[in-house]
């Protein structure tokens, strides 16, 4: 395949991170980065923390700061891409222009869920900068919040609204915390956090209508009205599919693509938050990571692959989220495991290791300061990747330091 | 004007590990090299303004805490994305038992 132009769609953490991956490689071709946000690609990871809480007005925190694209001569277009035509390998935006490519990457990412009841429009979602000073704008002006949603976004939007004191009530459908990601022992213990710093949690609940009241609103639930000034919704987020769907490529959770993340079309990519691909360190199975850490990695991963590297992506997955003083981390597929052994890190603060049948370390869970976790989870990771099968009696005893297990 | 500083014992740090040193209001990484030498960097990461003696050091590597942004210990080099400035590195020597840093 001859590569004189490469266009990117999406301008957020993977497409962003290709674009300069692509050069740091050294391509001395054309890439476009096409992006609907006004912004060039920035950090999501704040928007949920810094930018509600810090005293200054915040601005989005720019990848590899500031200005570093155009350095690189990576033209940046701020625009939808409407529609993908294969045949002609073109792209056709909002604005009209016509972009002609050799590879296309996809890197659309997730939008937030939007809850489906009557008034779900007086819920406000997080997923871009200007959600963000929408949210802090609110918060602000507000006594009591109510977060819809007891995962990543609800629990950290919980923990900033309770840093700047207002009076806080998650609500969640489930019956416990952050399911989807994280091993019970480790929900457990970060939701006792949050009720000894007075942050009420409802769980079980099932919602059935918010309504505007005169300062604010009221949502009603099958275990009472909840008033609040603001109400936010952190539950979940969806694959932007829309595009490639459209031009008829594979999807299925995701835009589907191989192990080097390339789909059914030999000349188009997809990364990130949007991408559902195979893992071979856990035979094959299929993930679609929403993590910081994955769209960094398949946009540095993209890069190579567009250049001829055959290498399949084989990153862990790895997530990790701050609340108030400390910090969860998990690496690995906690699914992957059928047993698991814990340690005590001191503090307060616990890791979880969990192995398969074979006995060999597949994922690994910290909750806690981050001096006494991120040390460890990074050992853990590498533990991992080698394929090691240490003892529960080595993982449990915090005396054993896990370097001298690899 | 630099003057040398006296950090700790030589054993309080481990063999290829890291330790946080405050002083007059700054904030230092002392580390110590597998092969048994010392050297001193600036204690918070050039990207999120974390502190790196809560990072793995592998070698001559320090990685920090928060993301996986590197730098070589030795010379503040920063290892590619997500850190792209250099940190500040400081001279360290050993005295005796103890171990002292020129700031």
């Amino acid at each position: 395949m001859v590569l004189n132009v490469i266009v990117i769609v999406g301008a957020g953490e993977a497409g962003g991170r290709a674009a300069v991956a692509l050069r740091a490689a050294g391509f001395a071709g054309r890439i476009v980065l096409v992006g609907e946000e006004a912004h060039a690609p920035y950090e999501r990871p704040p928007l949920s923390k810094a930018a509600i809480t810090d005293p200054a007005t915040p601005a989005p925190v720019i990848i590899g700061d500031g200005g570093r694209l155009t350095e690189l001569g990576v033209e940046q277009m701020a625009a939808a891409a409407l529609a993908i035509d294969r045949s002609a390998r073109r792209v056709e935006l909002a604005d009209g222009r016509r972009l002609g490519y050799d590879a296309l990457v996809l890197a659309t990412g997730a939008r937030a869920r939007a809850l489906t009841l009557p008034g779900a429009e007086l819920a406000l979602t997080l997923r871009s900068f200007e959600d963000a000073l929408r949210l802090r704008e609110a918060i602000h002006a507000a006594s009591r919040v109510l977060v819809v949603g007891g995962g990543f976004i609800g629990l950290e939007l919980a923990a900033s609204a309770r840093t700047l004191r207002r009076e806080v009530t998650v609500l969640e459908a489930d019956t416990r915390l952050l399911r989807r990601s994280t091993p019970e022992p480790l929900a457990a213990a970060l939701e006792a956090r949050h009720a000894a710093e007075g942050v009420e949690i409802v769980k079980g609940v099932r919602l059935e209508r918010i309504e505007a009241t005169a300062g604010g609103v009221v949502l009603h639930t099958d275990a009472g009205a909840y008033e609040a000034d603001a109400v936010v919704a952190g539950i979940g987020a969806a694959p932007r599919v829309e595009l490639a769907q459209a031009a008829g490529l594979q999807v299925d959770n995701g835009i589907v693509v191989d192990g080097a993340l390339r789909t059914g079309d030999p000349a188009i990519y997809a990364i990130g938050d949007c991408a559902n691909f195979p893992h071979p360190l856990f035979g094959g199975r299929r993930l679609r990571l929403e993590a910081w850490r994955n769209a960094f990695d398949q946009g540095a991963h993209v890069a190579k692959a567009l250049l001829g590297e055959t290498e399949p992506f084989a990153a862990l997955p790895w997530f990790w989220s701050d609340q108030y003083d400390i910090m969860l981390q998990m690496v690995g597929l906690a699914e992957a495991g059928v047993s698991v052994t814990r340690r005590d890190l001191g503090g307060g603060a616990q890791m979880l290791f969990h192995l398969d049948a074979q006995g060999r370390l597949v994922a690994a869970g910290a909750l806690g300061a981050i001096e006494k976790t991120a040390r460890e989870i990074k050992l853990a990771e590498r533990l991992i990747v080698r394929g090691a099968a240490p003892t529960p009696a080595a993982l449990a005893d915090p005396m054993t330091n896990l370097k001298k297990l690899l | 004007m630099a003057q040398w500083i006296d950090v700790c014992a030589k054993d309080d740090i481990e063999a290829e590990d890291v330790m946080r040193f405050d002083h007059e209001g700054r904030t230092f990484a002392v580390f110590r090299s597998p092969g048994d030498e010392f050297f001193a960097t600036d204690g918070l990461c050039t990207h999120e303004k974390v502190h790196l003696a809560g990072g793995l050091v592998m070698d001559e590597i320090i990685e920090c805490p928060k993301h996986n942004g590197r730098f070589n210990y030795k010379t503040g080099a920063a290892k590619g994305a997500p850190v792209c400035v250099d940190l500040k590195t400081y001279r360290a020597k050993l005295e005796g038992d103890r171990v002292l840093i020129e700031i």
